[in-house]
């Protein structure tokens, strides 16, 4: 059924696209190739090159074979800071994906104020990384914060400064950025969405939440998968949201792995084992994607990835 | 592919200047220089005014400058050394910082610069030098002002649980309670900062084991930081923290913000280890704490039964500039012009003095007499002059690959999920080599 609709809504764009793609345009891909192999491809070698080195960022790189991997992989911070890594990252995906979920459904009604309110939800994505996490530092702080302020005791705790809190507070602050986002990419699938099927279901006596249920949310399949791949490969990369709010304090608790990649690289001077860790976060990164795209996979994602 | 990699670069770029006022005039490129400093007043401006005196007095050689936020900039200044883009004036602590700068060959040997400028350096304090030397040639010329760490605390606070000033690490731990119960943090702490609770372990090591358990540790001695007074300063260190002789929250508080000295100027805390240059700040933003009198200050009291002179004393000896040897000799001219003639002249050494600072010129307790912070500068004076040893801040000190296991401990250590033990057994493991 979903193939059906999906292919059926656009038979005439996929034919003329064909042919326009007959014609051979892929030098359209040119620019964007060219981008990435500069500041894609080309760093990520030197980076692998780099890890076989020493190198303290302002000397001679001196090439040591695998001292930098073994000091990287013999480092008890490295499991560590996996774990934490992992933990962010379920965890802000469980946070997201029922609150994106919702608030997409939400905002994909007609209705004039959810467009009023929609805007006003974007409006996180809109601010940098470093000032939201100033923003909220300032807000949770224990002696001068927001719980200080208005004299409520349950909001003046070590917020910042209790590992297991700070994780939270990372988590929560994580998903405040980035639920708007997410939000918009389901309210534009939920949009797609025939309304023939809604009506249909009507017909048959299905309420709101059966229909959510039974039409929404399978309906959003690929579209969950596709953001939750952009959530779980993007949490990897969660550096300056956290560097700011917490430096991974309180002590290592909230040191992701490319905090520690920063911090061994830049504030250690020791390149080679940065590097390293630059190489296992590609890794990960890339063994997450394809992840996801194995659970999304199948036959009838390649042919609905088509008809989309 | 190249996602994880691209974010993480571009986060790193993000910690830009925070203030960019080049000055400079495009009509004087060739032989203008360039001058990187540190943000935060009252420094920033006297720096700032310097440069400016400096440059409109030399039309033909002109300094553009910039200026970072301190954390920001120990980063900025190590990738701008390394991709060859360093300013010509490069600002730091010297040290193991210097040292590294100088294995890499990045930054010009003055040796005999100040053998032929010998009234550049006679002018100086003699002990500013140690920092700036490497293997016996100098690579900095100590600028600024030496900072010793003080143990300020709230007068007003203490008169209001009427408690007496610690002369005693007992003291203090018996201070402890009686805040905490007058709902008073003991301490005020910018714990996120880390190099914040070092200073706590600098001063323990010297009063319990002198400076030699220190210095036996920077010199590589196998398993000097097991030392059975390093554990003792350790534990005791630990004793402290889990007194409660910190502020709630202390670890997720940074020093950048000045967020540490507003606790002790605000009343939410009754004492403060920090640096001297807090004084110039507290005054600044305490309102009338400084002015009227409120604020208190010592050297850090004796630990009974320690080995440490209580005239010692730890922070930065100084302050130090060095010329990177990417600069074109132009460059380099006119940055030895500005360390003869712009750096230290008498307007920035009264704009130090005026701000509660000692620069480091040798007769400069002569113009304290007339200043309003006349009691405080006699103080760092004396502190700064009669200790018998003035040693500098150990992440300054250690090479920065050491600095950084080193802080990263502390940290856990005052988070108290690490033992004193484990303490020492990792730090052995970086400092033996």
């Amino acid at each position: 059924m979903t193939l059906a609709s999906v292919g059926s809504a656009r038979p005439a764009p996929s034919r003329s696209a064909q042919s326009v793609h007959g014609r051979s345009l892929g030098w359209l891909a040119v620019p964007a190739l060219v981008f990435f192999t500069t500041f894609g491809i080309l760093p990520l070698i030197g980076v692998l090159l780099l890890s076989f080195t020493t190198w303290d960022g302002i000397g001679e790189v001196v090439p040591s074979g695998l001292t930098s991997w073994k000091a990287v992989l013999s480092d008890p911070q490295l499991p560590h800071a996996m774990w934490v890594t992992f933990q962010v990252a379920v965890l802000s995906w469980l946070f997201q994906t029922p609150m994106s979920i919702l608030l997409g459904v939400f905002l994909a009604g007609a209705q004039k104020y959810r467009a009023f309110l929609a805007v006003l939800y974007f409006i996180p994505l809109l601010l940098s990384s470093a000032a939201i996490a100033i923003t909220f530092k300032a807000l949770l702080d224990p002696n001068f914060g927001l719980g200080t302020g208005l004299s409520l005791p349950f909001l003046s705790q070590d917020w910042l400064g209790e590992p297991k809190l700070a994780l939270g507070v990372v988590v929560f602050v994580v998903s405040w950025q980035f639920i708007p986002f997410h939000s918009l990419i389901y309210q534009g699938a939920v949009r797609q969405i025939p309304t023939s099927m809604y009506e249909a279901a009507q017909i048959d006596g299905a309420g709101r939440i059966r229909q959510f249920f039974s039409i929404t949310l399978p309906q959003l399949k690929n579209t969950i998968i596709t953001s939750s791949t952009l959530m779980v490969v993007g949490s990897l990369t969660f550096f300056d949201l956290i560097y700011v709010l917490t430096a991974g304090g309180p002590g290592d608790a909230t040191r992701v792995l490319a905090l520690q990649m920063y911090i061994t690289g830049f504030q250690g001077n020791l390149m080679g084992p940065a590097s390293a860790l630059g190489v296992i976060l590609v890794i990960v990164g890339l063994l997450l994607a394809l992840l996801f795209r194995r659970i999304g996979g199948g036959d009838k994602t390649a042919s609905q990835l088509e008809g989309a | 592919m190249g996602v994880p990699l691209a974010g993480a670069l571009a986060a790193c770029g993000s910690s830009g200047p925070s203030s960019s006022t080049a000055s400079g005039s495009a009509g004087a490129a060739g032989s203008g220089a360039s001058y990187w400093y540190l943000t935060g007043q009252p420094g920033e401006g006297i720096r700032k005014g310097t440069v400016d005196r400096f440059n409109a007095a030399n039309a033909g050689t002109q300094i553009a400058q910039t200026a970072f936020q301190n954390d920001a900039y120990k980063t900025k200044i190590k990738t701008a050394l390394g991709a060859g883009q360093a300013p010509t004036i490069i600002w730091g602590w010297g040290g193991g910082g210097l040292k590294s700068y100088v294995e890499a060959s990045q930054v010009e040997d003055l040796t005999s610069w100040f053998g032929e400028n010998a009234a550049v350096k006679d002018k100086l304090f003699p002990g500013s030098f140690g920092a700036a030397t490497v293997d016996g040639k100098i690579y900095a010329m100590p600028c600024e002002t030496v900072q010793p760490i003080v143990l300020y605390y709230n007068k007003s606070v203490f008169e209001k649980v009427g408690a007496q000033p610690p002369t005693s690490w007992d003291d203090i731990m018996a201070l402890v309670p009686k805040f905490n119960d007058a709902g008073i943090a003991p301490f005020s702490l910018g714990g996120q900062s880390r190099w914040t609770n070092m200073m706590w372990l600098e001063f323990l090591f010297d009063r319990i084991g002198g400076p030699e358990v220190f210095q036996a540790a920077f010199d590589g001695e196998k398993d000097a930081w097991s030392n059975p007074d390093a554990i003792t300063a350790l534990t005791k260190m630990q004793d402290l923290i889990k007194a409660n002789g910190f502020i709630k929250g202390f670890s997720s508080i940074t020093a950048d913000s000045n967020a540490d000295q507003a606790l002790l100027y605000t009343g939410k805390a009754a004492m403060m280890l920090h640096g001297a240059w807090t004084y110039g700040s507290m005054k600044n933003d305490g309102g009338d704490f400084v002015k009227g009198g409120h604020l208190g200050w010592m050297n850090f009291p004796p630990v009974a039964g320690g080995k440490g002179d209580p005239s010692n004393t730890v922070g930065n000896p100084g302050q130090y500039l060095s010329i990177s040897s990417k600069a074109t000799d132009a460059e380099k001219e006119t940055a030895k012009k500005f360390f003869t003639t712009g750096v230290l002249d008498a307007p920035e050494v009264k704009a130090w003095i005026d701000t509660g600072s000692i620069p480091i010129v040798k007769g400069a307790d002569s113009n304290i007499g007339t200043s309003e912070d006349a009691e405080w500068l006699k103080f760092v004076y004396g502190v700064s002059s009669n200790a018998k040893v003035f040693a500098q801040s150990w992440d300054q000190a250690l090479p920065p690959s050491a600095a950084e296991t080193l802080l990263d401990n502390i940290a856990k250590l005052f988070q108290l999920s690490i033992t004193p033990e484990q303490f020492a057994t990792n730090l052995n493991a970086v400092t033996n080599s």
